[in-house]
This record gives structure tokens, sequence and C-alpha cells, in this order.
């Protein structure tokens, strides 16, 4: 984080200027946002150009969007129209985040567009939501996707379709932006809707396979039911408020609401089963791991940085509700503590790489739920941060494996599947850029002090603890020793031992094996750098080390009324873990968990001989049943999608196609006989028409005059 | 600038759109000829776009027209933001249609310097008819407007089919304008004055006096105009012509004269004779009612998609009428906005359909759409917006109108209309979609013919009208406050009569001989 504003404050001056020259020569223009802009924590805040922030990846979007269709063989321009299009987004970002800084003031400034719907008592105008927690993310989104498409320009770069590839993710940005930078309910969720759609589109990007397009429509699928809780949600929430943007519903919620009642826990778990959706926590997960069929990239960004933490940010953003509901939080905790341990077991026994790191995505979703469940919110923001900064460098460090191991298949002819561990092994030797910044991010997301993920997992497995769930920090505490497992094996399958590509593709296949080019290794390197500092700026003042609270104090504004709730109501952090021991004994315990995690995932790898997937035998017992993930999709398929479609078949034979279509083709033909009936009318012979003309003067004037 | 009539010259001024485009048209009939040499050969490209040209100049010389202020005087012609407003949906339909019948009249060997003439022609009469605040002008420039497009509907001579059609409009267009002249003497009868800025008054006493020839007058009114906006009962020529007549004139014809018609009916109808509403809204009620309930079914039974649109067509005059019925400010900007939508929608629509139905206008069967979203992505598209719009689908322009003239009926009481137009639109729904499911859903046979690459200007004004109903669907507030600003024109201008002025303003105000007309007061010199 350290570097961010050096390297920004440049380019902030630069925007300042540019804003007040804009300003000056627009009369109001920029000057909107003021009026709007309210709070009591460090007075009001002008954002700087907030539409462009959404209106530049937008561009972007429309650039390499024609350009799929003009410049479909030119490469050069969307590798540098799509990086910069978001490289820009994030400096006005930046501008503003500095802006904030600067003046210490927390918002919520509330911008305007322009007023979008006014029916009956609904007013919804597009309005953009400067807040702390907005910032926060609003600079994780944009940061974070400028590294990765400047990494997707050398990944993609032979792919014929990087013009349509960068539409797309320019898009996306635009609508993660729309996302967490919405003013209430409906602009978020039209920002919700496009990053499904995005998610959707770039998950069957290379649409040719059909399987891969099928993992699509079942995200696409799935999510709709998520949707719907989101939607009827909406409509709880305004026919309880009258108002669907956040700042009013949050100032009065505590004051409208019942503390516990039916309506508010109603809302929220509504949102909940919206959040489980998209943030694919358990029951709706299982779109996640379908969904690596996409580029490495969009796994990266959309599946692990950004789009599933949208779940996070709106438990957070609506924190005030969930504090109303006790019983909503207690759901939301669970929900996560079950994910987090439940998809690291999953992620023990997977093979393909991409959907070991899906695993452990969706588990460290888990915790960000977790956290926002028991009620610290900055914890699950934090981890959300880190989280973004590790899991991306994995996931691209995973594709540079990948594009490698591809290539060296591709010069033998061999059509294995380049994603399968088995076939890797040693690779540090001939990676060792990709092979150490994986490191430094396992060891992160293992939580090994001093990295990133030591901090903010601690800090929310210790509020699980001291916020009265003894159960669900136990399982928290099983599924941080897990995660250093599996991410063990992952990096020890991977690049040590033998290598295994000869085997699995022929003799002389590792010859091709190579490193990544720079244009794909210098965003490793960058997000290597923050999964080691990401955890500074919020080391807890227990540990015998420098304390420093910059994130509690930078979120607190917008955090402060779900904690005020919470307090009203007697629930209190405790200062003892429920086996005893305060913050700095578990902190040291967790961290034996991690390294012992990977020690044993470790040993576990070396044990036995790993065999290419071709010879490699079935897994029996319960490996086997890890293996194929618990047979949850089995489940499913038994239970609901099997009867669904016996149903919707038994629909469509008797309720369609006797009741419905009888009733619908009866009314359709009874119009159409009516119809009938008015085109003889219409014969064509004047003398009828002058006829009926004349009949309807009469009846207009026997109206008017009788 | 300040307008007084002292000098001649502010006549011009206040007349200055239409003064341009009738130059233009007669600059154009004369170089035509001199150009061509003999009649069977084409027109230069310069005449086509000239004609365009000149549309935009006269735009402009509209937008000129805001920065006028009328000081005194009551002037047969009003110069207040309604008028400017309707001009430019006007002079939009105008624009659009040139520029997308120039493809239509190369490909039928039908480009002639006429065409063009009459289309202007039609479209000066279009504009006075939308600013005229005096019967005779309203008939006059009527007139002006319907025998152009009677010509405009027989333009393809070698069809016998569009011949047809303009016999029949003409007839039956003569038969309403004889209604329509009745009606202005049968309230000349009444009120002792053909001009509309003093008629409010004379109208209120003569309804409270329960005056026979006020309603005559207003009921025959109503037929005429009844005839040009194509509502139920008066609506029997409508598909016949519609059809008949070469697509690109059916949609400059369903678009402007529509426009144009229902412009002077709000002006007339809900600021001039609103002290007798209570007469004429009842009436106007079934015939909204009437209008969007029977072409909408009709419209379910037709596979021609020319005649499907020319049903819709007629169903979107009872949608405007809601507005006309509701008569309140609301309703005013409601159907100005939604006639801004429609024009771009209904010419969209029908040039789409002309594009595809080939050489002779013959491909216009549904079946004749089948795969022409894969087949043509752009026109598809298009199309598809078209056709949304048409049925009110969010987030297209015909949304946003639908809902702003639902709220007017809602605000004025008239909820039996709102639920009317809700029910229709959602029957509407049914033959808008088929023709996209067909675009989309439906392989084109083998051996059809694919529909050519449509010229630069169709795809111009194409992509124009589909981007402007977007617009209007995702950022209605320009529109709104446009159509809200010209709706709130026509009741807030001073109603400031200045005698010295009467000479030229009055009109065929009378000498008070009638028996209704108030004697008391002395307006003009012939007195």
């Amino acid at each position: 984080m350290e570097m961010i504003p050096a390297l920004g404050s440049a380019l902030a001056g630069l925007l300042q200027e540019a804003a007040h020259g804009a300003a000056g020569a627009a009369g109001q223009g920029a000057a909107h946002g003021a009026g709007q802009a309210a709070g009591d924590h460090g007075g009001s805040f002008t954002p700087i150009l907030p539409g462009l922030i959404l209106l530049i990846p937008l561009i972007g979007a429309a650039v390499n969007g024609l350009g799929a269709f003009l410049w479909r063989d030119r490469r050069l321009v969307p590798s540098w129209v799509g990086p910069l299009a978001v490289g820009g987004a994030f400096a006005v970002v930046l501008a503003n985040f500095l802006r904030m800084l600067e003046t210490g003031a927390a918002g919520p400034a509330v911008v305007t567009l322009w007023s979008w719907l006014s029916v009956g008592g609904l007013e919804v105008g597009v309005d953009l939501l400067f807040d702390r927690l907005s910032m926060v993310m609003m600079l994780v989104v944009t940061g974070v996707s400028t590294v990765i498409h400047v990494y997707s320009a050398g990944y993609m770069r032979d792919d014929p379709g990087i013009s349509r590839f960068f539409a797309y993710l320019n898009l996306f940005v635009f609508f993660m932006l729309v996302l967490v930078m919405g003013g209430n309910f409906p602009v978020t969720f039209v920002g919700w809707e496009g990053v499904g759609l995005c998610s959707y589109l770039l998950i069957g990007f290379w649409y040719e396979n059909a399987e891969y397009s099928s993992a699509g429509k079942k995200a696409f699928i799935v999510n709709r039911i998520g949707d719907f809780g989101f939607l009827v949600a909406m409509f709880l929430l305004f026919a309880m408020f009258g108002t669907l943007d956040y700042v009013p519903i949050i100032e009065s919620a505590a004051d409208e609401l019942a503390y516990g009642g039916i309506t508010v826990t109603a809302v929220t778990l509504l949102l909940l089963l919206a959040c489980t959706g998209k943030s694919a926590q358990i029951p709706l997960y299982t779109w996640l791991p379908d969904a690596m069929a996409g580029p490495t990239p969009v796994s990266a960004l959309i599946h692990a940085a950004t789009m599933v933490t949208a779940g996070v940010y709106l438990v957070a953003r609506s924190g005030v509700l969930f504090a109303m509901a006790p019983m909503s939080q207690a759901a939301v905790a669970t929900v996560g503590a079950g994910t987090a341990l439940f998809a690291a077991t999953i992620a023990l026994k997977q093979y393909d790489i991409k959907k070991v790191l899906a695993y452990s995505t969706i588990s460290q979703l888990g915790y960000m739920f977790l956290a926002v469940g028991v009620g610290a919110y900055t914890a699950g923001i934090f981890h959300l941060t880190t989280h973004a900064f590790f899991k991306a460098l994995l996931f691209l460090g995973a594709g540079a494996v990948i594009h490698s191991v591809e290539h060296a298949f591709h010069e033998q002819g061999h059509h294995g599947d380049p994603n399968d561990m088995r076939s890797h092994g040693g690779l540090m030797s001939v990676m060792p850029v990709t092979g150490t910044t994986m490191w430094a991010a396992t060891l992160a997301i293992a939580g090994v002090f001093p990295f990133a993920g030591f901090f903010s997992k601690d800090e929310i497995i210790w509020y699980a603890g001291s916020y009265g769930y003894p159960i669900l920090w136990g399982v928290s505490l099983v599924a941080a020793v897990l995660t250093a497992a599996y991410m063990a094996r992952l990096m020890f399958m991977t690049f040590h031992g033998e290598n295994r590509t000869d085997e699995a593709a022929g003799q002389g296949a590792s010859s091709a094996l190579h490193e990544a080019p720079a244009v794909m290794t210098v965003p490793l390197v960058i997000l290597a750098v923050l999964s080691v500092v990401g955890g500074w700026i919020q080391i807890p003042e227990a540990l015998p080390l420098p304390h420093v609270s910059w994130l509690h104090d930078w979120l607190h504004p917008a955090v402060e009324p779900a904690l005020a709730v919470a307090e009203e109501h007697g629930v209190e952090a405790a200062h003892a873990a429920p086996l005893g021991g305060g913050e700095a004994v578990w902190a040291g315990v967790s961290l034996v968990l991690a390294v012992g995690g990977i020690v044993a995932g470790a040993a576990w790898v070396r044990s036995k001989e790993i065999l290419v997937p071709e010879r490699a035998a079935d897994d029996r017992g319960l490996a086997r049943v890890l293996n194929r993930k618990w047979y949850v999709d089995e489940l499913y398929e038994r239970v609901f999608v099997g009867p669904l479609l016996a149903l919707s078949r038994a629909c469509w034979r008797v309720v369609d196609d006797r009741i419905i279509d009888g009733a619908v083709n009866g009314l359709g033909y009874a119009g159409r006989a009516l119809g009938w009936v008015g085109s003889r009318l219409q014969s064509g012979r004047i003398g009828t028409y002058v006829l009926v003309f004349t009949l309807g003067v009469l009846a207009v004037l026997g109206g008017l005059v009788l | 600038m300040e307008i007084d009539f002292v000098s001649k010259f502010d006549y011009l001024l206040i007349l200055l759109p239409e003064v341009v485009l009738s130059a233009a048209a007669l600059v154009l009939l004369l170089g035509d000829v001199f150009q061509r040499g003999q009649e069977s050969s084409q027109s230069a490209d310069w005449v086509g776009l000239t004609a365009a040209g000149s549309v935009l100049a006269a735009a402009a010389a509209n937008g000129f027209l805001l920065t006028l202020e009328v000081t005194s005087g009551a002037p047969m012609i009003a110069a207040d933001a309604f008028r400017v407003t309707a001009n430019f949906i006007f002079l939009g339909a105008t624009f659009f249609g040139l520029l997308f019948s120039f493809d239509w009249l190369e490909r039928e060997g039908l480009d002639k310097g006429e065409f063009y003439v009459l289309v202007l022609l039609a479209t000066v009469g279009m504009m006075v008819l939308g600013a005229a605040r005096d019967l005779i002008v309203v008939f006059l420039s009527l007139e002006l407007m319907s025998i152009a497009v009677y010509v405009l509907t027989a333009f393809q001579r070698s069809d016998p089919r569009s011949s047809e059609a303009g016999l029949k409009y003409f007839l039956i267009g003569a038969f309403a304008s004889a209604f329509l002249l009745f009606g202005i003497a049968f309230l000349y009868g009444a009120t002792g004055t053909t001009n509309l800025a003093r008629v409010v008054p004379r109208v209120a006493e003569a309804a409270a006096d329960g005056n026979v020839l006020l309603y005559l007058g207003t009921g025959l009114l109503l037929v005429g105009f009844g005839f040009k906006i194509s509502a139920v009962p008066f609506h029997m020529w409508t598909p016949d012509a519609y059809e008949g007549a070469p697509t690109p004139v059916t949609g400059y014809m369903a678009a402007g004269v529509k426009a144009a018609a229902f412009a002077a009916l709000l002006r007339v109808l809900t600021v001039e004779l609103m002290p007798a509403a209570d007469a004429w809204q009842v009436a106007l009620w079934w015939v909204a009612v009437l209008t969007m309930v029977l072409p909408n079914l009709v419209a379910l039974a037709q596979d021609d998609v020319k005649r499907m649109l020319a049903y819709s067509s007629v169903a979107h005059a009872g949608y405007l009428l809601v507005g006309v019925v509701s008569a309140n400010a609301l309703g005013r900007s409601a159907a100005l906005f939604y006639l801004a939508v429609y024009t771009l929608m209904t010419l969209g629509s029908f040039a789409v359909v002309y594009h595809v139905a080939g050489k002779g206008d013959r491909r216009r069967h549904l079946s004749d759409f089948a795969g022409l979203g894969w087949r043509r992505p752009l026109l598809g598209v298009a199309m598809v917006i078209f056709l949304l719009s048409l049925a009110g689908f969010p987030p297209t322009g015909g949304f946003v109108g639908k809902l702003y003239l639902l709220r007017a009926a809602v605000d004025a009481g008239q909820v039996g209309l709102a639920v009317t137009l809700v029910l229709t639109s959602l029957v509407a729904y049914y033959y808008y979609l088929r023709v996209v499911w067909k675009m989309y859903f439906e392989e084109a046979p083998e051996e059809a013919p694919s529909p050519g690459r449509p010229g630069p200007s169709f795809r111009f004004s194409a992509a124009v009208c589909a981007a402007g109903i977007l617009l209007l669907g995702l950022l209605p507030g320009t529109g709104i406050d446009a159509a809200d600003r010209a709706g709130r024109s026509l009741t807030d201008r001073p109603t400031v009569e200045s005698p010295a002025a009467g000479a030229t303003t009055a009109g065929l105000d009378g000498p008070g001989a009638t028996p209704a007309s108030p004697s008391s007061e002395s307006d003009g010199p012939s007195d």
C-alpha cells in the first residue's frame, strides 16, 4: 500500500488541477455533489470527477467492442486500450482517495448523475456514493484490475478474440464500479446484474467449446436464484422506508425497525440469499468451480478478486440492517464458517490447479462472510483486500504455469489437460519468478507471519471467538490448517519434485517449458509485494509489534452505525478466546497451525509417487469423496435439477400444452377471430368505409349534442 | 428579438422555417425540371440532398424562433415553445423520412424531383398546422399537407395498389374535410370568431348557454381531426392507404401527418375548446378506447408486416388520444413526448420493412423476416429496438412515453383509459414480438434472397433513430423537460389583445352578427 500514494501523488495533483479547471469553466458542474454531501465525520467531501471513474472503462469497452468488428487482427490496440482504460479509472480513484485522506472527510457524499426513475413515490437517481467503504472497494477493484489487465495483454496475446476479451473485461470493471459506487439498491443491482452478465460472457469466452458455454449458463442460472432474493429484499425495503437510497436507510434503520423483527430478518435473509449466489457460498457455490472454464485472468479478476466479493460488500454496506437482525447475522456467520471448512476439504483432493484455487476462493470468501456475520465488518473488508492481492496473484501464477505447460503440450501435439497438477512438477527451475511470487501468495493465504493473510485471517478468527461463536471459531481454526495444507500440496505438486511433463506429453516436452514474459511477470511481482505488505495496514495492539490501526480508523465512520446498533443491544467483543487466552496467544497458535499445515501438506505430497493423469488410478475412500466434491453436484442434479426437469416436462406436456396453451390459444383465437371480423369489415370498398365513417359521425354528434 | 408586427418583416421572421422550406421546394421544383430535361430520367443526387439540407436549415430557423418574443397582437400563428417543439418533430420526421427514402426511390426508379417537393410542401403544411391559432389557418394548412400527401400516396404510378390507395385516401379525405369545414363554420356561428386566441371566453359563454351550434361544431371538428389521426371509427382508410402507399411515404404519413394533426388537436381541443370539455371529453373517451382496442385485435390477425404496422399505428393514435382526453398540462406534454418517440420508431420500422421487402415491395410477409437478425445483424438490432419501443418495453423511449401518458391519465382521473392502455399494450406485445421471434429464432429458407446492405443514408438514419429511442428511454430527462415546457407554453402565454394589431390578426372575426357573439367587445377595424 505504501507505494501507491507515492506513485499516484503526481497524477493526483494533475487531476486535481484538471478538476478545478473544469469547475471553473463549467460553472457549477463539478460542485454538484457538494450540496448533497452530508455526514458528521470530518465534514463534507467533494468527489473529483466522479463520473469519469465510470466513463473511462465504459469508453474502453466501447472502443474494444468496436475493435472486435473493425480491427479483428490487430492486437496492439486492445492490449493498450484495455489496461489504459482501467488504469485511468484507477488514477481518478486514487486522486479521490488522496483527497479524502488529505481532508480527513468521511462522506458519505452522494453524487446524482441524473434522475433515473420517478414513479409514484419512488425516486431513484443514478447516484454515486463516496464514503470510506466504497473508497476502499474502488481502490481494490481498479487497482487489482489494472494489474490483471496488464497481465492479460500478455496472456491473451495470441488469442484472435483479444478485442472482444478486453471489451468484456472493461465492461466488467465498469459494472463492478457501478456496484460498489451505487448510492442506492437499484443502482447497485444494475452493477450486480452487469457483473453477472460479464462473468457469463467471459466464462463462455471460448464459446466454441460446449462444456465451457454450459459452465457459463450454470453460473448465470445459479445467480438468478440469488437475484430473486435481492429483488424481493428491495421491494420489502421500499415498503418499509419509502426509499431505496443507502444514506437515509442507514440513518433511520435503527429508529424505524424493531430489533430482531420479522421484516428486517426477512430482508437480511433475502439479501443473504443474493450474496450466497454472487459470492459462491453454501448452497449456491457450485457455479464457481465450473466458472474456471474462462480464461485465467478472468478467474483472477472476477472469480477471485472482485465480483465474488460483492456479497461481502453488500453485507457490510447494509451492516445496520444485519445488526438489527441477530438471527440473520448468525446465519451469515454460519454459512461463512461452514463454507470455509467445506470448500477447504474439497480443495485438498483436486488435481486441476484452477479448481484448487477455486475452492480455496470459496473457502476464503467463507472467512469474509464469517467476519461480516459476527459484526467484524472491518475484518471482513480487510481480508477482502488482502485476499484480492494474493488470490489474484495465485490465479495469475497458475495462468503462467498453464500457459507454459499448454505450450509444451502443444509442441508435442499432446491433448492432455494442462491444468492437471499431476503433469506439472519441478517447475521452480524453469519458472523461478512465477514460483517465488506464488510462494509469497501461498504463505500469505496460509497465514504465515508477516505476510498479509496472517493479519487479516487472524483478525477474523479472533473476532469469531470473541463475539461469542465458539463453534464457528473452532471451525475456522480447522479450516486454517486445511488451507495451509492444500496450498502446500498445490505448490509442491507444481513447482517441486520431479518434472512430469515429459511423462505426460512425451520426451522433450519439458524443454518447451518457459518462464512467462515480462508483461506477465511484472504484475506477479507487484501483487507479490502487496501480498507481503498488504497486511501491515492493520496490526492488532495485542501483538508485540508496532500497533497500526489505519484500516480500522479509516473504515470506522462507515461501519459505525452498525456497531452502534450492536452496542446498544449489548453485543460486545470479549477479550478472551472461548478456550481462554488473549489475542496474542491465539495469533501464535494459528501461526503454528499454519506452518504445521504447510509441513503436513509437503510431507503428504512427498509421501507417495505422483502418477500422470493417464496412469493414475481412481482415488478411493474419503479421497474419492473429496475428489468428487462430496457429490454435491450429483446431489443437486438428483434433488433439484432432475425433479425440476421432470416437473417442467410435466408442466410442458400437461399444464402448458393443455391448460395454458389451451387458454392462451383460446384467447388468441378469440382475438384473432375478432380481428378477422374486423378485417372482413375492412372490405376495401369505399362505400363501406364512408358508411362506417358516417355512422361514426352520427355517434359522435349524438354523444355531444344529446 | 421582439415582434410587434409593425414592420412587415416581422411576418417573415415568425414564419421563417416555413418560408425556408417553401422557398427550397420552389427552387427544387424548377431546378429539377431544368436539370432533368425529360420526364423519364432520374433526378441528380443533389436534388435529394438539397431537400434534406433545406430541412436542416428550416430546423435551424425553427431554433431561432425561440428567441422571438411577441409583444403585441394575437397573431394567427403562434410562436410558443409548443410550436417549436412540434416543428422539431415534424422536421425530424421529414429529415429521416427523406434519408430513408433515398434507397427506395433509387430501387424503384422513382427518383424524381417532385417527390422531394411534395414532401417539403407537406411539411410546410404540418408546421403551419401545428402553429395555427386560427381555424381558417388550421383548415388551409391541413389541406396543404393533405393534398401533397394524397399525391405522395399515389406516387408509385406503375403499381395499381398505390393508385388505389391514393384515390381512397383522397376520396375519404375530401369527405372528412367537408366535415371539418362544417365544424369550423358552426363554431364561428357559435362564437363569432375563428381566432383561437380570443375564442376561449366566448366558448365558455356558449357552453354556459348550452349552445347547440358549439356542440355541433366541436363534434364535426372532432370528426375531421379523427380522420387525420385515423381514430376509430374514422380509420377505415388507414390500412388500405398505408398498405398501398410506397412504404417510405407510409412511414412519413404515419409519423408526420399524425403528429401534425395531434399537435393541432392538442392546441385546439385541450386549450381553446377546453370550456366545452365536458362534452367532447366523453365522445373522445369512447373514440380513444375503441382506437386502442380494435386495431390491436385486428393487428393480431395480420401476417403482412406492413399491414400489421399500419394497424399498430392506428393503435398508437389511441394511446396518444389518452393524452388528449386527459386534457391537462401533463397530458399535452406526454402526448408531445410520445409523438417524438413515435416518429422515430414508426419511421424506423417502416423503413426496415421496405428494405426487407425488396424491389416492388413484394416480400412483406412475416416469414420473409425469418433469420433477419443473423443475416443483417445491425439491421436486426435496429428493428428489435423499434419493435420493442413500439411495444413499450423498457428501457426504450416507448416505455417512458407510455409511462408518461399513464401518469397524465391517472392524474386526470381517467383510470379507465389508463387500464385500457396497459391491457391493449400487453396484447400488442404478441404481434411485435412475433416479428422479433421470426428474426432470431427461425432460420431463413435456403433459397430466400438475403436483403442487401442498406445505403449510407439509410444506415445513418436507422442508427440515429435507434439511438434516439434508447436515449429517450435511458435519459428521458431532457426530452421530458422540453415536452413539459412545450405543454405548459400552450396555456402560459399572456392573453393580451391589442386592438392596434387587430387588422392583421383577427382573422375572420365576425362583426358580431351571430347571436352568441358578445357585441360589446370590439375587435378589429371591421367593426
